[in-house]
């Protein structure tokens, strides 16, 4: 039973992944880029793709704003020599469930019917947002793990 | 020649590379020398414990029970911020999974072009504009990542830290974007405590010395002088280090950009972090929002051991027990590319079983824990051009990277 697990490997097959880069344009806040990968040219709209990046970024924005209740957190947690954290949940983790709930949606609804999956950012240090790109099932005798072309968008 | 999957359930911290310890199954981080935390602890615990016992009697009956419950809680927030400190995540990140290093590979050799032969590659650099100001993201080759801005590599752990501040050997950890906050209220409430501790050391001292005399004094309290010697050097070093943190929190700089000098002012670069304004520079350290560890210590992921089936079948019962014992934890499904790269990804799986099931048991150590990330084979199996991965010596920031790691 053991040795037939190549035979399961009946879905499609990765053909390669894709990273979009982080912003630091505006410091070290988390924002990723919105430029758009050549890979994906063919399998999504372009416009659909940057909403998803720019609603990632109001997110985070959300999460890392330094104002009123960032002030409030900071202060009670302090009062309580930050044991408060044992038992409530910090504001950016409250922001990361909405994003990784927002990016699940994102992949059942538009990615994952065009043969892409997103993955949650938080899961690669926060570093890039990993889309990976399967084998299109219309098209025949694609090699499975292509080149990725020197179509790759400078930064 | 077939193999058998075995897998097992491990949390990811088991798995992590560096050279870090955690305790409490994943729940507590810290660097592997923990002798000067001990003494840190020692310090500070036998101080206190002598200020409970000898002075804080005389003093809540002379003077108010105030001093000595004031005293316990700031030893508690002192203790509190201590273990904050040296037991988080600095805010490490994460290494590059062997796709993500490709693909920064590749980027780096669209970027370079065509490097003549005989000569070195230019140095892996990537230029950013942050508020106006040009900063030089540098490569680690150890990550391979570009660090973020501010990001930096720590050689005692071996991990990039965001936010790097420096290592502190008295809290056995890392300072970074996560715990630093804890560290400066560390330093600033044991300030306060040595104050405090040596302030009523004194009183005390004083008090009995007027009702009883000085030399009685001294021989009624022998024990509280060694304690008031160490309350004495504490206190200069330890204030000395607030003052010195408080400045550069002003300032919003790290220690790490300070010693490097970064944001001297030479050539015209200035701090683009910084609001230019004090008290915002302060408010975005001390109370900005909590980071959350990107690290997942305590995530579960599947382990896959492959036994060669003649091993196996030494034990004729054991497929059996196996069976048993993991298929109903883990159904037979697709492999999907685990998280933390000790094994192939599915990519690098499609040559036969067989092969490897040879690979891992050659390339399986004893322990675990020792297994450090895998470097990408020179030489690809795959039909993409995979480009050997440079390292430090073909590098001109060669020289300039083993400084960044003895800081």
């Amino acid at each position: 039973m053991f040795h037939n697990l190549q035979e399961l490997r009946q879905s499609p097959s990765l053909a390669t992944k894709v990273f979009i880069q982080r912003d630091y344009s505006e410091g070290t806040v988390c924002r990723f880029q919105i430029k758009f990968p050549s890979e994906l040219g063919s399998r999504i709209e372009r416009t659909l793709f940057e909403d998803t990046v720019k609603t990632l970024n109001t997110y985070y924005a959300e999460a890392e704003k330094v104002g009123g209740q960032s002030y409030m957190e900071g202060c009670l947690a302090c009062a309580t020599a930050y044991f408060i954290f044992l038992c409530m949940e910090t504001r950016y983790e409250k922001v990361l469930k909405k994003i990784s709930g927002y990016i699940q949606e994102q992949n059942e609804k538009i990615y994952a019917p065009r043969g892409l999956l997103l993955t949650d950012p938080v899961e690669r240090g926060m570093r890039v947002i990993e889309v990976s790109v399967f084998e299109d099932r219309g098209s025949s005798g694609s090699s499975p793990s292509s080149n990725v072309s020197s179509g790759i968008s400078q930064r | 020649m077939s193999a058998v999957m075995m897998t097992r359930k491990v949390r990811k911290w088991e798995k992590l590379p560096g050279k870090n310890t955690f305790c409490c199954d994943g729940r507590v981080m810290m660097a592997r020398q923990k002798g000067v935390f001990y003494l840190t602890l020692f310090l500070i615990v036998g101080t206190c414990s002598l200020f409970f016992a000898f002075e804080c009697p005389y003093l809540a009956i002379h003077l108010s029970p105030a001093i000595p419950v004031f005293a316990i809680l700031l030893f508690f927030f002192v203790m509190a911020m201590l273990l904050r400190t040296s037991f988080s995540d600095p805010g490490v990140l994460p290494r590059a999974l062997p796709e993500e290093a490709t693909f920064i590979e590749m980027e780096i050799e669209a970027t370079n072009g065509n490097v003549p032969a005989g000569q070195r590659p230019p140095p892996r650099i990537r230029n950013v504009q942050i508020n106006g100001q040009i900063v030089k993201l540098k490569y680690c080759y150890t990550c391979k990542i570009f660090r973020p801005p501010r990001a930096s590599h720590c050689s005692i752990c071996d991990n990039c830290v965001d936010r790097f501040d420096h290592h502190c050997p008295w809290v056995g950890n890392c300072v970074g974007k996560r715990n630093y906050r804890y560290f400066y209220l560390f330093t600033l409430s044991l300030s306060l405590l040595t104050i405090y501790i040596f302030t009523f050391n004194i009183v005390h001292v004083v008090m009995r010395s007027v009702n009883s005399g000085f030399v009685k004094t001294l021989q009624d309290t022998p024990g509280t002088y060694p304690f008031m010697l160490v309350c004495f050097f504490t206190l200069w070093s330890v204030v000395g280090l607030t003052g010195f943190h408080t400045y550069l929190i002003s300032l919003n700089q790290t220690t790490n950009e300070d010693i490097k000098g970064s944001w001297s002012g030479k050539n015209r670069v200035q701090n683009p972090y910084s609001h230019k304004n004090i008290i915002n520079n302060c408010c975005e350290v001390l109370c900005g929002p909590a980071y959350p560890s990107v690290l997942d210590r305590r995530g579960l992921m599947r382990d896959d051991l492959s036994v060669p089936t003649s091993a196996l079948s030494i034990v004729p019962g054991l497929c059996l027990q196996l069976e048993s014992s993991y298929g109903a934890m883990f159904p037979l499904q697709k492999t999907t590319a685990p998280l933390i790269p000790n094994e192939h990804t599915p990519d690098d799986a499609k040559p036969s079983m067989a092969d490897s099931a040879i690979a891992h048991a050659e390339k399986r150590s004893p322990s675990p824990r020792e297994e450090k990330l895998p470097t990408l084979p020179k030489s690809s199996p795959t039909p993409t051009k995979v480009p050997p991965l440079a390292s430090p010596e073909t590098d001109a920031e060669a020289s300039i990277i083993a400084k960044d790691k003895a800081l």
